[in-house]
């Protein structure tokens, strides 16, 4: 059972990323060639999922706004891994002065966010891809670091940790040989759920107009495009795609954590 | 930590006799500090950007006289902090200033909007913890049963879709298919004279829905695993044992003890509510904040888009404030912690 939610959630976030992929060398047509006398054809042949307003594809921009969803996905989580975990371990192995402020200035940025950061950016910088993902990559940050503080914590409390102490063993060494490790399974539950979250929020971006610009398809943008009245399935499609892909991390997520380490429980 | 020694001295008195009040002044103190660091931050975003507001406003064409005049006009030429202070005093006297686009005042253009999404905010937000409390408890008595897989699966499907497409769906099924209900626009509950409950409500019964199946899902799986937590503890067991039913055991232990760590999400959860809030109200094209603060930025006018997140950010900041404070309510161990610390 543990093992069948993590072989579900990696083969549909496999299926994200393939699908990315494929659209680099292979779609079914031209994602910008406007073929007006197609205008909202019905789903079908050839255009299996149809074609939207301006006689363009739908299933070729949604391989290719599947490219956007990983784009946005691995740099934003991976941006606020790589600022919030060492900053979190910081926190979590000094108990003084600058391992408060950390954890208290993560607090106060959780009350910004991702979507007011990015209409904030938008507003400052003019939208597009980068102020989405700067603004996601921000909003996530915190998230990072509450959670490799508190698994730094528990660590911390550990035997072989005073161990190490005793044996002369530098801090950075303690952290980067005892602590790194031990809390890294966390660390990767953590991203496969920021993932999920950093897709939710670019569609909602896009779907606002404030991310890629309206050259470049995402499924948030589909979404917004779509006439809820002439062509309902133009809105649905892409709207399952996103669940789809937020719901393989998620599960993905789940899964990992309950396999990785039984004694965890679930918190979600 | 001699800090806190200190301040443990003068409390001392206060707390031997209402050992809440500690923690009470504490977490005021807090969200004081939280107001003061993110308005700050707010503020620097929008008054550090690239582009300087009085020439854009002016255009290309514009001397750099001109473009000084409308500067020392708008206060623009004084220092950053003394700017920033009077933003501030006039946001908590409710003054947003005046728009430098439209030269309306911005406080004007918040507040009819303002009622909109308290609405829709107050609405969803306890309609979204009643369906998550019961569909997570029976999802957590259920656990190894078919219908508790059921309902943990379709909370999952909740977790994954964005509130914006949850609120395309039931545009779709009940306005677009059905015809039941509108599916955008808005009209005001005191409209003129009368009380115009029929139209307010057909107009805000979908928008509600969309956030309350979102939120609601989010919460009742946090419901679920306290209450699974709750089922596996001894006290649950020694109740079954002497004799009380499933039921009787869970309400009488499993609701507060699941209630402390449910506060703390709710808090936590209220302020991607309220980001959720602005994309239904784009769905539905309600007339609230998140629509007027989208205007704002396509019309790149930056005072309304500070006064708007400002009013948001003190809004999610405030709702923590609440829920902190009966998180004190509903946990008697933190109260005492003033004693103990």
């Amino acid at each position: 059972m543990k093992k069948f939610t993590v072989i579900a959630g990696s083969a549909m976030t496999a299926l994200v990323l393939l699908a990315a992929l494929v659209s680099f060398v292979w779609t079914p047509f031209d994602p910008s060639l406007v073929d007006s006398a197609n205008r909202f054809a019905p789903l079908g042949w050839p255009h299996v999922l149809g074609t939207d307003a301006m006689g363009i594809d739908t299933a070729s921009r949604l391989l290719v706004g599947a490219r956007t969803v990983v784009f946005v996905g691995v740099v934003s989580v991976e941006g606020a891994a790589v600022v919030g975990i060492p900053l979190g371990l910081f926190a979590g192995m000094r108990h003084g002065w600058w391992g408060e402020a950390i954890s208290r200035a993560g607090d106060i940025l959780f009350a910004l966010p991702a979507l007011l950061l990015a209409i904030l950016l938008a507003a400052a910088v003019g939208a597009s891809v980068v102020t989405a993902m700067l603004a996601i990559a921000i909003a996530t940050v915190p998230v990072f670091i509450r959670m490799a503080r508190a698994a730094t914590l528990t660590v911390m409390e550990l035997d072989y940790i005073d161990a190490a102490r005793v044996a002369g063993t530098s801090e950075p060494v303690i952290a980067l040989r005892h602590v790194v490790p031990n809390i890294a399974p966390l660390i990767g539950v953590q991203a496969a759920v920021s993932f999920g979250m950093a897709i939710l929020a670019e569609a909602g971006l896009s779907y606002l107009g404030l991310s890629a610009s309206s050259s470049t398809p995402t499924w948030g943008r589909m979404m917004r495009d779509a006439n809820l009245f002439t062509a309902p399935a133009q809105a649905v499609i892409p709207g399952c795609a996103i669940a789809f892909a937020v719901m393989g991390f998620n599960v993905l997520g789940d899964g990992l954590r309950d396999y990785l380490d039984p004694r965890l429980k679930e918190v979600r | 930590m001699t800090e806190a020694a200190e301040e443990k001295g003068a409390d001392v008195a206060v707390a031997r006799r209402r050992p809440w009040v500690r923690s009470v002044l504490r977490r005021l103190v807090v969200f004081a500090v939280t107001v003061l660091v993110a308005s700050f931050l707010v503020f620097l975003l929008v008054a550090l950007l690239p582009g300087d507001v009085a020439r854009a406003t002016l255009g290309l064409g514009a001397s750099d006289d001109q473009v000084e005049a409308l500067r020392s006009q708008w206060g623009l030429d004084r220092p950053l902090l003394l700017r920033y202070a009077e933003w501030l005093g006039g946001f908590l006297t409710g003054d947003l200033g005046q728009s430098y686009v439209t030269g309306e005042s911005v406080s004007s253009q918040v507040a009819p909007r303002l009622a909109v999404t308290a609405w829709l905010v107050g609405l969803s937000t306890p309609l979204a913890l009643i369906v998550a409390l019961v569909t997570g408890v029976i999802a957590a008595v259920g656990r190894r049963r078919w219908w508790g897989a059921v309902i943990s699966g379709v909370s999952h499907l909740g977790l994954a879709i964005p509130a914006f497409f949850a609120a395309t769906l039931l545009v779709l099924v009940f306005a677009v298919a059905l015809g039941w209900l509108p599916a955008t626009g808005y009209e005001p509950l005191f409209a003129g004279r009368g009380v115009d409950l029929a139209g307010w409500a057909s107009h805000l019964v979908l928008p509600v829905a969309a956030i309350v199946i979102v939120q609601g899902s989010l919460l009742a799986r946090y419901v679920r695993s306290s209450f699974i937590d709750v089922l596996t503890e001894d006290y649950y067991r020694t109740a079954r044992a002497v004799g009380w039913t499933r039921w009787r055991a869970v309400f009488r232990h499993g609701l507060r003890n699941a209630a402390t760590s449910l506060a703390t999400v709710v808090g936590l959860q209220l302020a991607s509510l309220l980001v959720g809030v602005i994309l239904v109200e784009q769905v539905f094209a309600l007339p609230g904040l998140g629509s007027l603060l989208i205007r704002a930025v396509s019309g790149k006018d930056l005072l309304v888009v500070q006064g708007v997140v400002m009013v948001l950010v003190v809004a999610v900041l405030l709702i923590n404030l609440i829920v902190d404070l009966a998180y004190l309510a509903i946990d008697p161990r933190l109260r005492r912690q003033g004693e103990t610390a």
